[in-house]
């Protein structure tokens, strides 16, 4: 399979920037964003990137299933990660998760029925003094209240 | 825009740069003119000695949590040796309560990309990488530009500031994992398997990245040399205490009228930073606890916290000065509730590849989640010491510390809210069955 | 070997090597320090954490498997800080682990049991609910149960360095990690079980044995493997007359632990529904079932009639059947029958080889020496395909030794992965390829040649004095396909050359002439199929087949006498490298007789003369007569194995290259017999092809 040209041109600096031979090194970057593009690591990419690299299919499940932000499943359109680790507990992430869980009629690691939101209690976001917070996809949200994560939703949901 | 407004106690060094509010990032032009580059100008003409010397004089030490001498791990590494020599960043923040790194890399990313120019140069390197964790896509972006706009103006590439040297640098990102903050396990990564550590010895001064010896530090640690190559070893320890050289920057989070990422000097005291600099305990509540240096520190009651807020201090204390995330919690706070929080996140970080790590994390996850719906005993208290003994020093790494420590602090300091929530009015529950793996 | 040092282990001051590690140096002295993910001969992982040790100036419990040992050193292995982390580690294993021990295959040898049996707790403070994952089954030969695995990485890594396969990995992480099959949800690799017998628990088991017996029901024969020439140690675990499992699981032989599929599954035909157990007759043209005096008695008067006139034998052995049974059979044909037309299926030129080594000793390689010889060559051969256990030597050698591999193949092959050079060569020209690595290979201490049926004749001779033109130590391997290949031409089933390579008084016809003469009276074929391929000209004769199956061969017979297997049977065989070992009967199979004991019937209703037909007199008369063969007997009889030269000087007869063909097996096939085994047909790798890596 071919990616966009994009990713194609990022793709190709990118294996140039491990040394002769270990090209492995952009296993997880090349997943990672293929993904972001797919949507998935799909078995037609996981033999792809496998093919690309050089490495055995083995080798691509065994990161899979160690990374988490590496899905075999498509996530909803918006991916809505909330934190509830210490800094966003002390502040209100456990109750933002539970608004958000009620807003969207979702639970944690699933995904509403039309596919836009798929919604997942995450673990330190690296913005704990701006907590809680949250990420939509790659977007960081800070200082949340669930006031905020309505609008939030709400015009996420209006952009479809 | 992450900054929050300066307060007169912080010391500048790192962010002099930073404007309030700074929304861009300081592009090369900026930087350049407020004296970017100049130390690898310095360090083009120093011998990888002298650098390495100004490094030890600075006292500089590890910002990611160990606190190891920065110098002394640089001249580990054998020049000499014909392998490459490779330059690692640690920009896996993960530590809960740490969010300093994602500021430099959005904003001051020439900073950074100088700090590890520098280190090559020290080391005799001439390719690097910066693994960034995967949620911080922004900034790998801002990276990626940075490293471009620095390819352009001839301070990466192959002959840097026309020196004849050559020196790469590329970012590389996670994937969503905690234990990659782990510098081998961080290495692993990088060459494209998973997070598990390695063992040690050797370690990666000798066999680093891609079997070569490679220095790994903290983002912070890269950042803050540029200022001691231009000003002096010696200049940048004055600004600390002893053995604890210059400035750092602390991450304020939880119960505080201020939150925020500040710049303060290593040794500056630990209330100041809470009262004066983080407003002091929100909502004019009382303070209840400190947990000092990210998740993993053992927490501190307030009358402990009366010390200067520097590695060996903290240490002294029977806590850590870790990565800096200073996280305060007031009386309102449930002990239980949130210990059972930060072991259900080192349950779910174990890489599981040691049994007292895989097995003890899931374990006291379990009791803790119990003791926290009020569904426990006085012999779960106590399990909950004895099994975080039974992982403390045993593990492969330091993962399964990381967990023991908060645990056997928790139950020590707070015994009392512990044997509060059992009231012997609920009958035994065992924890609700583990989550089924869901891939999504 | 580095100066000794000196350390205590409890007391107790040992000398031992210095950076020997701890562990290793205190069971070396006899003191158990107990692991599970310590493997000897693979990388350390220090991941179970049973080993910590308590050494003096050092504050946390140290891994003994990762510790080299100093000078001055002070360990502890059964303090009270060493036994309670050691009693922790159990509990913690035993959390998740669920006690299904009643019928878990691995119950009675498990490790776990015997470790939490002695360092464990007398009970776990667990009171939660155990994570648990469902079993899944990675292929006909593999079940996985994650719930019992206790992540000791020897499975992966047995696969991974031991074979170059490396189809196990490790997926998701903390309590749910797991290992993964090489495609996600199954396996396709070389379906050893090698994984299943190094897991410490039940959390791989085998297709064929899971859920079939307690280890303590069954009896146990160390025997040698009857399919590839690579004569593999086996263990078969037998119940009820039938076998049921086999491993080598004592690392008794000259493989280790190791074996192939074939080794350890296929053994299945033993037992096959197709065995053939009563004697056949042709009656009215169609075949039929009668009593072994019957079918005897009908043999004898054939021979004897056509005898008497002088009429033209023709006899075919086997490469499977054992040294005995192959000396008894050409002394039969000679002296009995008084015919030289006498043969079998060749895979290789030995005879050229051993003519081209006159007056060298030493000069044939053992399995032994493919693990410590400093440079090897292969020429020809898909090594991991068709000879496994050599491969995994080689392997094994460029592991922990730093051995040097050059491979001249037609295709890609897994040697590859670490050898020093790797050269293509067309099929005939290989020599060209192998000149070209002269001074690579003149480098080194000490060389193996293994060859496969593309060197023979004169290019063999060219090959040998190749070899000697290097100025280093040269060993050889002529790679021949079966289990005993090599015990057929030693013990002179071949028309020109009796036992030891010794001229025969006349030459006879060789196999194919047999097949195509017109005036054959008799074809009597012990334990081989030459019409697989071919067809019998002489639309006359008389055809006799011992055999285990009706095989192509057999469904031409007149009498089809019903034969046991190597497993069924003792005797001797000789592997590919030369080295004699000893059968052990196992399984019994009603209503067969070994040929041995079929060509003794025979002997005595023809009143021959050809001495007592037991094994043990025969090898007795092979040991008098055979050159080399006359081995140890303390060292066979113990299941040991032991080599032989079987010629000094030359061999007085021209080769005869032309007659050599190799079969072409794969991991995956064994001649006629592999066709009989459920278990290599049912793997979806079945029948696999060489050179395709």
């Amino acid at each position: 399979m071919t990616f966009s040209p994009e990713l194609e041109a990022k793709f190709a600096r990118m294996i140039e920037q491990y040394p002769q031979g270990r090209q492995k090194g952009a296993l997880i970057p090349m997943l990672l964003f293929a993904q972001d593009e797919v949507g998935a690591v799909t078995p037609d990419v996981i033999a792809e990137v496998a093919r690309r690299l050089k490495v055995k299919l083995v080798e691509v499940e065994e990161v899979i299933g160690y990374y988490t932000m590496l899905t075999r499943e498509p996530r909803g359109k918006h991916h809505i990660q909330i934190c509830t680790n210490v800094s966003c507990m002390l502040t209100g992430g456990e109750e933002l998760f539970a608004h958000a869980a009620a807003k969207l009629g979702i639970g944690n690691r699933q995904k509403t029925a039309d596919g836009q939101f798929s919604l997942e209690e995450t673990e330190c976001l690296g913005a704990c003094s701006w907590a809680p917070a949250m990420l939509v996809n790659y977007d960081f949200q800070f200082v949340m209240t669930p006031q905020k994560l309505d609008q939030l939703i709400d015009s996420l949901k209006k952009t479809q | 825009m992450l900054l929050n407004e300066p307060h007169p106690l912080e010391v500048k060094v790192l962010t002099r740069r930073y404007q309030y509010p700074q929304k861009d990032a300081i592009g090369i032009d900026e930087y350049v003119a407020k004296e970017g580059y100049a130390a690898l100008k310095k360090a083009l003409e120093m011998t990888p000695a002298a650098i390495i010397g100004e490094v030890k004089k600075s006292s500089l030490r590890g910002r990611g949590g160990a606190g190891f001498p920065t110098g002394l791990k640089w001249s580990f590494v054998d020049i000499k040796s014909p392998k490459p020599k490779y330059i690692v960043v640690n920009a896996d923040e993960g530590e809960p309560g740490t969010c300093k790194d994602r500021i430099i890399l959005e904003h001051e990313g020439h900073r950074l990309i100088e700090g590890c120019l520098i280190a090559g140069r020290a080391i005799g390197s001439n390719r690097g990488w910066i693994y960034i964790r995967g949620e911080y896509r922004i900034q790998i972006d801002a990276m990626d530009r940075a490293i471009a706009e620095a390819y352009a103006h001839g301070y990466l590439g192959e002959n840097v500031m026309g020196s004849g040297w050559t020196f790469h640098l590329s970012t590389h990102t996670g994937a969503g994992s905690y234990e990659c903050g782990e510098e081998s396990a961080l290495l692993e990564s990088l060459e494209g398997k998973r997070g598990n550590p390695r063992l040690k010895p050797p370690f990666p001064a000798t066999s680093g990245a891609f079997q070569c010896p490679t220095i790994v530090n903290n983002v912070e640690t890269y950042a803050a040399v540029p200022d001691i190559i231009l000003n002096g070893g010696d200049w940048y320890a004055a600004l600390g205490t002893p053995k604890n050289g210059g400035t750092r920057l602390v991450c304020l989070s939880g119960h505080l009228v201020r939150p925020g990422v500040y710049e303060v000097p290593l040794g500056m005291p630990m209330m100041t930073i809470i009262n004066e600099i983080g407003g002091g305990v929100w909502k004019g509540r009382k303070l209840k606890a400190v947990i000092p240096g990210g998740s993993s520190s053992p927490v501190l009651l307030p009358e402990e916290c009366d010390i200067p807020a520097d590695y060996d201090s903290l240490a002294k204390a029977g806590s850590m000065l870790g990565s800096g995330a200073t996280m305060v919690l007031d009386e309102t706070t449930d002990m239980v509730k949130l210990m059972a929080r930060i072991m259900k996140f080192y349950a779910h970080e174990s890489c599981g590849w040691c049994i007292p790590c895989r097995e003890g994390t899931a374990w006291l996850a379990k009791i803790l989640a119990r003791l926290d719906e009020g569904a426990g005993t006085k012999k779960d208290i106590d399990m909950v010491d004895e099994l975080a003994q039974g992982m403390f020093g045993r593990t492969f790494c330091a993962l399964g510390d990381a967990a023991a420590m908060p645990a056997m602090s928790f139950v020590r300091k707070f015994r009392g809210e512990f044997e509060a929530k059992i009231g012997g009015a609920r009958a035994y529950v065992p924890a609700p069955r583990t989550q089924p793996l869901v891939v999504l | 070997m580095a100066d000794p040092i000196t350390l205590t282990i409890n007391g107790r001051a040992l000398k031992v090597p210095a950076g020997t590690l701890v562990i290793e140096a205190a069971k070396k002295h006899g003191i158990e320090i107990p692991a599970f993910c310590y493997y000897e001969g693979f990388t350390l992982q220090a991941a179970c954490r049973m080993c910590l040790v308590e050494v003096e100036k050092m504050g946390k419990l140290q891994p003994a498997c990762t510790l080299p040992a100093a000078e001055g050193m002070v360990v502890q292995t059964e303090s009270p800080k060493v036994v309670e982390a050691r009693k922790g580690m159990l509990e913690f294993l035993l959390t998740n682990h669920p006690l299904d021990c009643p019928v878990c295959d691995k119950g009675g040898e498990c490790e776990l049991q015997d470790m939490v049996f002695r360092y464990g707790a007398g009970e776990s403070r667990f009171a939660e609910i155990k994570h648990h994952e469902n079993e899944k089954q990675w292929s006909p030969a593999v079940y996985y149960d994650p719930a019992r695995c206790i992540l000791c990485y020897r499975c992966v890594r047995v696969c991974d360095e031991g074979l170059g396969v490396g189809a196990l990995g490790l997926t998701h992480r903390g309590v749910h990690a797991e290992i993964t099959p090489s495609h996600g949800d199954h396996l396709e690799c070389d379906e050893c079980g090698w994984c299943i017998d190094v897991c410490p628990v039940g959390a791989l088991t085998s297709g064929t044995y899971r859920y079939k017996s307690r280890p303590w029901e069954m009896n146990y024969a160390g025997t040698v493997c009857t399919h590839c020439s690579n004569g593999c140690k086996t263990t078969l675990s037998v119940r009820n007359g039938e076998v049921i499992r086999a491993n080598n699981r004592d690392r008794s032989g000259i493989n280790g632990e190791f074996l192939c599929v074939k080794g350890r599954f296929a053994f299945d035909f033993v037992h096959s529904e197709e065995r053939l157990q009563t004697p056949l007759m042709r009656k009215g043209g169609k075949l039929e079932p009668v009593s072994w005096g019957e079918a005897l008695a009908a043999v004898a008067a054939k021979f004897g009639e056509v005898k008497a006139r002088a009429g033209k034998f023709g006899v075919i052995g086997s490469t499977r059947t054992t040294n005995e049974e192959n000396y008894f059979l050409q002394k039969f044909a000679r002296q009995g029958l008084g015919t030289a037309n006498i043969d079998h299926h060749r895979s290789g030129d030995m005879v050229t080889l051993l003519d081209a080594l006159k007056g060298k000793t030493g000069a044939l390689a053992t399995v032994g020496d493919l693990y410590t010889t400093k440079a090897a060559l292969v020429i020809g051969s898909d090594l991991s395909q068709q000879h496994p256990l050599l491969a995994v030597q080689l392997r094994a050698d460029y592991r922990h030794h730093q051995s040097s591999t050059y491979v001249v193949t037609s295709g890609p092959v897994r040697e590859d992965q670490y050898a020093a050079k790797s050269l293509r060569a067309a099929a005939g020209e290989e020599l060209a390829a192998v000149e070209a690595l002269r001074e690579d290979l003149a480098r080194h201490d000490s060389l193996v040649i293994l060859f496969g049926d593309a060197i023979q004749g004169e290019t063999l001779r060219k090959l040998v004095a190749f070899g000697d033109s290097l100025g280093t130590a040269v060993k050889y391997v002529c790679l021949v396909d079966y289990a005993n290949s090599r015990g057929a031409m030693d013990m002179g089933l071949l028309p020109d050359l009796g036992p030891g390579y010794q001229a025969s008084a006349s030459a006879g016809l060789s196999m194919s002439q047999m097949l195509g003469a017109a005036d054959l009276d008799v074809l009597w074929v012990v334990g081989a199929n030459p019409l697989e391929d071919a067809t019998l000209a002489s639309a006359g004769a008389f055809v006799v087949v011992q055999d285990l199956f009706l095989t192509e061969t057999a469904q031409r017979a007149d009498v089809v006498l019903p034969a046991a297997s190597a497993y069924e049977k003792t005797g001797t065989v000789t592997n590919v490298c030369g080295e004699v070992q000893r059968l052990k009967q196992g399984p019994k199979v009603m209503g067969v007789k070994s040929d041995l004991e079929i060509m003794g019937l025979l002997a005595k209703e023809l009143a021959f003369s050809l001495g007592i037909w037991t094994p043990d007199k025969v090898f007795e008369e092979i040991r008098k007569t055979v050159h080399g063969y006359n081995v140890p007997l303390p060292v066979i009889a113990t299941g040991g194995s032991a080599q032989t030269m079987p010629v000094n000087g030359g061999v007085p007869v021209a080769a005869r290259p032309e007659l050599i063909r190799s079969a072409g097996d794969t991991l995956f096939t064994s001649g006629t017999l592999g066709r009989y085994s459920k278990m290599l047909q049912s793997v979806m790798e079945a029948p696999g092809e060489l050179y395709k890596q």
